[in-house]
């Protein structure tokens, strides 16, 4: 039989005329290709299925644990209710538990990361190792779409999950409680869900750098989760004996040195992207934190109890979200280089 | 003669100051199927690597379908179809979404590229099979949707890098045919590289052979047989009684003879620089000898290769 050829198909199917597509535009359209793809792809993988699902459970879970405490302490009197009013309540459905289960901002500490990493661990050596990577390098994309395209595929499953996850917690914390929230909570939960998202797309890269450095996928899953225990488990441990060995009641002549030495450790600490995630949190969430360093009496003296308002806020975390970018970056640029450079054939 | 459509240019590779492929120049022209012949690691996977641009030559030059490869891999890479060695596809997706996804990645309408995919299935016989899992996918199926998946940019080149491999005697005749086909046909330029002689034997148009990143040589069979072993293209077997001296004199006064050999009392083996199968004949009965066999050693491919790696040991060893 005789395959008619592809320009003659393509009268046939327009037979007014075919529009000539730019070259540009036929290379974005192929971008958003890869991206649907990988999409589909991740939606329709047990492994991502599954991960949601325990997200989405244990973020009910704490939801309840967190309203429950609520409405203990709402019961209690009814200065109570007014006085919640005014202290940002709304936010408690985020950070607080009656101690069964952790809040949600603990979860999502624990589990974001192992979702980042199970989202990229795989991401380009297993196209290698299928074959399909070299057949998707023969079609007439740039080479950077393929990592770009994936990265944004997952970036969007984070963003949807989350989003989705953050206005359900929103919307039976409404029905439940029967508290509204103000504007500016409102406008906290967001920026605490973008700040997830950013969290979640540094492990994401660290993921994909794996996937571009280890040929085989059991090695960069490995070694992601590894990453991940090491700073989630043992980086407090070790940070924990640093500030032993340096703090100790001898060594310490002034309060000028004993903050210094704090403001060390707490630079250590900050090295972690955990921790990193887990200040900005508390702030946010918390807008009674009001400094995330040491306060000295002098620092205090004077102050007004009371809570920062969202813009102050914000600018408390702003070194903790640059950095978290930052670190999603350099991650991001290196697994590039290497992409770039590296040779397409598997052998 | 066709306009060339494939250029190289003093082509070289360098990895880790080891050339894997050294000064290549080759010219192939529309129309017409190439076979890259050579053993593994030969370097033909890398030449044709850089052909698309996935690979920058340490030096010289590439040029395909009038485009320079290195600088312009995009517009090449619409114009050439590839099959990869380790050919793989997405096996959570049918067979038919994924020709519909290359499809996508070369900007081919929904519309067009529906059709056409059908088209192509039909094709390569995969009909039934194109709402099947890939991963479900024999390897002769594989590579028949891999040729269906070369296809459906509508390429004027396509490179098929070891498209036998793995696949049973009858898949392989089927999918040569079907080269074949297509070439005829559609006037599409084949390049494909193998180290299965016979297999490249039966459609190539010309054959170049490879080894350690350099083109020993190429041309037709009975060119190639020519540029090799010059002196012995045809070796003529005669089995007949009795034998004498005076008619190995006859024979080896022949012009075109370069050697007679005796091999037992009743055989000879005569290595001729053109087909005198007749010639011989006539001696023989000149000198009243009883032919029982007489046959013209034909060179295949496989002798042509078998001879030159023959050759290539006694030059290494010594």
């Amino acid at each position: 039989m005789k395959l008619p050829k592809l320009s003659v198909l393509k009268e046939k199917v327009e037979p007014l005329g075919k529009v000539e597509v730019s070259p540009k535009l036929q290379e974005v359209s192929a971008f958003f290709s890869i991206v649907r793809k990988e999409f589909t792809d991740y939606i329709l993988s047990w492994r991502i299925i599954i991960l949601l699902a325990i997200i989405a459970l244990t973020s009910l879970g704490s939801l309840y644990t967190a309203i429950s405490t609520i409405k203990d302490t709402l019961s209690q009197s009814s200065d109570a209710q007014e006085i919640a009013k005014s202290s940002y309540l709304f936010l408690k459905l985020f950070t607080v538990s009656d101690g069964t289960l952790p809040p949600f901002i603990t979860f999502v500490t624990f589990l974001g990361p192992l979702l980042g990493i199970s989202l990229g661990f795989d991401a380009i050596n297993s196209e290698r190792n299928k074959g399909t990577l070299s057949r998707l390098m023969a079609q007439p994309i740039p080479r950077d779409y393929v990592l770009n395209a994936k990265f944004v595929a997952a970036l969007l499953i984070n963003i949807v999950l989350f989003f989705t996850l953050g206005f359900l917690v929103m919307g039976l914390g409404i029905l439940i409680i029967g508290i509204p929230p103000s504007f500016e909570e409102f406008m906290r939960i967001i920026y605490f869900l973008i700040l997830c998202i950013a969290y979640i797309s540094f492990w994401l890269n660290l993921g994909i750098l794996f996937s571009v450095q280890f040929k085989q996928a059991a090695t960069s899953a490995l070694s992601g989760i590894a990453v991940w225990i090491f700073f989630s488990l043992f980086y407090s441990m070790i940070i924990n004996v640093i500030t032993k060995g340096i703090m100790t009641s001898e060594s310490l002549t002034s309060t000028e040195d004993y903050l210094s030495k704090q403001g060390f450790i707490l630079n250590l600490m900050r090295l972690s992207p955990n921790y990193l995630f887990s200040e900005s949190t508390t702030t946010l969430l918390s807008p009674s934190v009001r400094s995330l360093g040491p306060l000295t009496m002098e620092q205090t003296a004077g102050a007004v109890a009371g809570p920062l308002p969202l813009s102050q806020s914000l600018l408390l975390i702003w070194p903790q979200l640059t950095g978290l970018i930052a670190a999603t970056l350099i991650c991001f640029a290196i697994s590039y280089i290497l992409f770039m450079r590296q040779e397409i054939r598997t052998n | 003669m066709e306009e060339p459509i494939i250029e190289l240019e003093g082509l070289t590779k360098n990895y880790d100051g080891h050339p894997a492929v050294d000064q290549l120049s080759l010219t192939i022209r529309k129309g017409e199927i190439f076979g890259l012949l050579g053993p593994n690691g030969a370097g033909k996977s890398t030449s044709i690597l850089m052909m698309l641009g996935l690979s920058e030559p340490t030096s010289g030059m590439v040029t395909v379908c009038g485009l320079n490869s290195t600088r312009n891999p995009l517009d090449v890479k619409r114009r050439v179809g590839y099959l990869p060695d380790d050919l793989g596809f997405y096996q959570q997706m049918t067979g038919l979404e994924n020709l519909l996804y290359t499809a996508s990645l070369n900007g081919i309408p929904k519309k067009i590229a529906d059709e056409r995919a059908h088209d192509l299935l039909k094709q390569v016989g995969l009909s039934d099979a194109a709402d099947k899992k890939t991963g479900k996918y024999s390897r002769g199926m594989k590579q028949r949707l891999g040729l269906a998946d070369v296809l459906i940019k509508d390429p004027e080149v396509i490179i098929l890098d070891e498209p036998t491999l793995g696949i049973d005697p009858e898949g392989v005749r089927e999918l040569l045919h079907l080269i074949k086909q297509l070439n005829e046909q559609q006037n599409i330029t084949v390049l494909l590289s193998s180290h299965q002689l016979h297999q490249v034997q039966q459609v190539c148009d010309r054959v170049g052979i490879f080894v350690r990143g350099k083109l020993l040589a190429e041309g037709n069979l009975d060119s190639l047989a020519k540029q090799l072993f010059f002196k012995d293209s045809y070796v003529v077997s005669v089995e007949a009684t009795p034998i004498s001296e005076a008619l190995i004199e006859a024979i080896n006064q022949l012009s075109e003879v370069n050697r007679v050999e005796h091999i037992t009392n009743t055989k000879l083996d005569i290595y001729c620089q053109s087909d005198i199968t007749p010639v011989i004949a006539q001696k023989m009965l000149e000198h009243s000898a009883s032919i029982y066999h007489i046959s013209k050693k034909n060179y295949g491919l496989d002798e042509i290769y078998h001879r030159y790696f023959e050759g290539r040991e006694s030059i290494e060893t010594t």
